[in-house]
């Protein structure tokens, strides 16, 4: 907990003016001595501190990347202490995009035990990128069941987000995940469309035997897309085992 | 030209009327939080309507190049209902401090109540403690008393006149609002309140030092291209290109520009995003 205060801390002196440095410095403090005043400072993080990516090199439009305002808000939170759990809905609740990521993202380092999953599950039935996003890390991946996992990977295929910045991913993968991966392949392949890359690895932690075979058998398909889609499909697979 | 309509509801407006808004020069907008026609029964109908002018309504607009910011505040009308109004004040210094709240409104007299009169000095304490202007109903009927008594409560409050925009005036309540140093808005209806002609007689009499225009259309009738109509009205009335510009856009980006929230560099936008899951567009996106 210590390190990854210190190491926000850091992070953000490098990324923000003194003057926003000081600001966040008050507001945690304000945290500190009373928990309840989080409510309004909570919404001014990103105008106050700063919202560009966490790490310069990130690119601003991955999902994945933190953010100055994720850091600040991460800070607010550690400050509240014991007194997380209690604050936890009402911000959620009230808080627009950037703060509910914010908040979902500081999950795994809050004592909160699981009065965060309501707000993850929320999140996760969302569209919106960024907060499926943050939501599915170490925290979710730690506390969800295996069928909440599953879809929330599949998911995470339908809308786009890449599955290699799932944090704490790797250890939930089960038999069910890889042939629900598959058989949306076959799904996609069958309608003549593409599949992203990033699904292979993860179907071929179990590799679904009949699933696997019923795309193979779409290469000698009679209708062209199905054919072709299915081509590309089995060589993004090779590609990826190749890497 | 370019148009910064100061007090414009489109929570009630269509897709149309953003449409034909940027079209007449409409870049920016300020959309107050009012009442909806209808009585709120709960807190939570408050809340999703503050979640919808600071998220989905900005979003909407920036679907047609247009930037919208949003005042916070419990209406008049609803501040007599007793039952919602300790929960909406005590809810609204979360929605004061997002991006695009540039004031707390709309506050003031609907039927000059105790109430009514109790939730706008509790609300200008609010408005201070965050740094922010206020913007100010007065009421359609009784409109030179409701008007005086607004002036002052925001005197007995000793709240910086040059941070408040007293709203819906006519010609017998211009001249007490300037005098306070508040800024005077004019509302333009096609029937009620004030029309072009009228606006543009007052702008002859009274200059253009903190006058704001606005359409304030909402779910009445009500024309959401009133800024640009007055715009014609004042050109045909030999008003200049400059004068033009400082009251239907310099002049709100000063009065709203004290909050330190205004954004007004040009929207990059592309129709097929989504907000929140939900698109401005119907049907499949198109696959590019």
């Amino acid at each position: 907990m210590i390190a990854t205060e210190e190491l926000l801390w850091e992070q953000v002196r490098t990324r923000a003016t003194p003057e926003q440095v000081s600001w966040l410095e008050d507001a945690v403090a304000s945290v500190l001595g009373e928990p309840e005043s989080i409510g309004p400072l909570f919404p001014a993080v990103g105008r106050r501190v700063g919202r560009a990516p966490l790490d310069p090199a990130a690119d601003p439009a991955d999902v994945h990347a933190w953010t100055v305002d994720d850091a600040g808000r991460t800070l607010l939170l550690l400050a509240l202490g014991e007194d997380a759990p209690s604050e936890l809905d009402a911000l959620y609740r009230h808080g627009d995009t950037a703060e509910r990521r914010g908040l979902l993202r500081a999950l795994p380092f809050l004592p909160v035990g699981d009065t965060g999953i309501p707000l993850v599950e929320d999140a996760v039935r969302t569209n919106e990128l960024s907060l499926i996003a943050a939501a599915l890390g170490p925290y979710a991946f730690s506390r969800l069941g295996d069928d909440a996992v599953a879809q929330a990977v599949l998911k995470c295929v339908f809308v786009g987000i890449p599955l290699g910045g799932l944090e704490g991913l790797d250890g939930r993968v089960t038999p069910d995940v890889s042939r629900m991966l598959a058989a949306f392949v076959h799904e996609r392949v069958a309608a003549g469309r593409t599949v992203p890359a990033d699904v292979w690895p993860v179907i071929d932690r179990y590799p679904p035997e009949d699933e696997l075979a019923e795309i193979a058998a779409e290469l000698d398909h009679p209708v062209t897309e199905r054919r072709e889609a299915a081509r590309a499909a089995l060589a993004l697979r090779d590609q990826q085992r190749s890497t | 030209m370019r148009i910064f309509d100061p007090h414009v509801h489109m929570t009630s407006r269509t897709t149309d009327d953003y449409e034909a808004m940027a079209a007449s020069g409409v870049k920016a907008i300020v959309e107050p939080a009012f009442w909806l026609g209808q009585p709120r029964t709960s807190v939570g109908s408050f809340v999703d309507y503050f979640s919808s002018l600071i998220g989905w309504e900005r979003f909407r607009a920036s679907q047609f190049g247009i930037r919208h910011h949003c005042t916070i505040g419990l209406n008049p009308k609803e501040a007599n209902d007793l039952s919602v109004r300790d929960e909406v004040l005590a809810v609204m210094p979360r929605y004061l401090e997002k991006d695009g709240v540039v004031a707390v409104g709309e506050i003031g007299f609907d039927s000059m109540t105790a109430a009514e009169e109790e939730a706008f000095v509790d609300q200008l304490a609010i408005a201070r403690e965050h740094e922010l202007p206020v913007l100010v109903h007065t009421p359609h009927r009784d409109k030179e008393a409701g008007t005086r008594r607004t002036l002052e409560l925001l005197e007995e409050a000793d709240f910086p006149p040059g941070q408040a925009v007293v709203d819906h005036n006519n010609e017998l309540t211009v001249g007490m609002v300037l005098e306070s140093g508040c800024w005077a808005g004019f509302s333009i209806y096609p029937f009620t309140k004030m029309d072009e002609h009228r606006m543009v007689r007052i702008l002859e009499e009274r200059g253009l030092e903190r006058m704001l225009v606005n359409s304030a259309a909402d779910w009445g009738i009500s024309d959401p291209l009133k800024v640009s109509k007055t715009v014609a009205a004042m050109q045909e009335a030999g008003f200049s290109d400059d004068d033009v510009d400082r009251l239907v856009w310099r002049n709100p980006v000063e009065f709203f520009g004290q909050s330190g929230r205004l954004e007004l560099e040009e929207v990059e936008y592309d129709r097929a995003e989504t907000f929140a899951g939900s698109s401005v567009l119907r049907g499949e996106r198109v696959e590019t």
